[in-house]
């Protein structure tokens, strides 16, 4: 049996991205995204990884949920999706249980089933970074390791900063 | 933590993609649409997570900094753009963007 509190996060993750999914008012799919987003960062902390759920806490379920709910005010688009034609429900029904039959059949049949937390494996044993809660860790594999990515990290997001800016200029008819 | 197998982890952020993926295909609102998108995102970083910690190694856990990062700017992008589409034709409903369909 799993942790009692992994299946009452599971339970919520999973109900959360349902009303996520199923509402057809866009506030509340936003805020079925924000309780699964927690629901995430709650599983995270139960994996001991406490720097990424705070960062999850803090960038997603914070910044990046207020920016989705700031933009579906702002579009102000809130007369609910019609009823959905029902070969397209069927169509998606049909692909989440397709999906979820092959994920479950993909668990069954790999190694993952009695797979418990425990030493590195020895295939990765020349790995010299264990697994660690401190947020130390994460500085000292950014600096070292992740160099290059981190640089790319940074220039991703100034990139962004100068699409978003270039984007949201207003329009001229002409242009 | 003890009895609480990978398998179990692997199983949530499968369907938490799945759920994702099925939003991504029913729903029309470009906004929800998104979030959808971003479900995806957040159960694949779940399973990193998960796979970091049972395999006791750092690497998974790094990336899934990085993914965070990356999903930031590409959300701020991607609204930008709804908001251009939604100033340009007045609508962020995907049935009624279909002009290179007729």
């Amino acid at each position: 049996m799993p942790d009692p509190l992994f299946v009452f996060f599971a339970a919520l993750t999973l109900g959360a991205a349902g009303l996520l999914v199923l509402s057809r008012n866009a506030v509340t799919s936003a805020m079925g995204m924000i309780l699964a987003l927690v629901g995430i960062a709650a599983e995270f902390f139960l994996l001991d990884a406490y720097f990424l759920g705070v960062l999850q806490v803090l960038v997603y379920a914070g910044a990046v949920m207020v920016l989705f709910l700031f933009i579906i005010m702002l579009l102000n688009t809130d007369k609910p999706e019609t009823k959905y034609p029902w070969m397209k429900a069927a169509g998606g029904l049909a692909v989440f249980l397709f999906l979820s039959a092959g994920v479950v059949a993909l668990i069954l049949h790999s190694g993952a089933l009695d797979k418990v937390a425990g030493p590195t494996p020895p295939e990765l044993s020349n790995n010299p970074a264990e697994f660690a809660t401190a947020a130390k860790a994460f500085g000292r594999l950014l600096y070292t390791k992740y160099m290059l990515p981190l640089q790319m990290a940074g220039l991703l997001l100034l990139l962004a900063l100068v699409g978003v800016v270039n984007l949201s200029k207003d329009a001229k008819p002409n242009a | 933590m003890e009895h609480t197998t990978l398998a179990h982890h692997l199983l949530l952020a499968g369907l938490l993609f799945t759920a994702g993926l099925a939003g991504v295909i029913i729903r029309r609102n470009l906004l929800v649409v998104y979030m959808c998108l971003e479900l995806m995102l957040a159960a694949a970083t779940l399973a990193l997570v998960a796979f970091s910690r049972f395999n006791n190694t750092m690497d998974g856990a790094i990336l899934v900094f990085f993914v965070i990062t990356v999903a930031a700017a590409e959300v701020a992008v991607g609204l930008a753009l709804i908001v251009a589409l939604y100033r340009r034709t007045g609508t962020v409903s995907s049935d009624q963007l279909n002009t290179l369909c007729d």
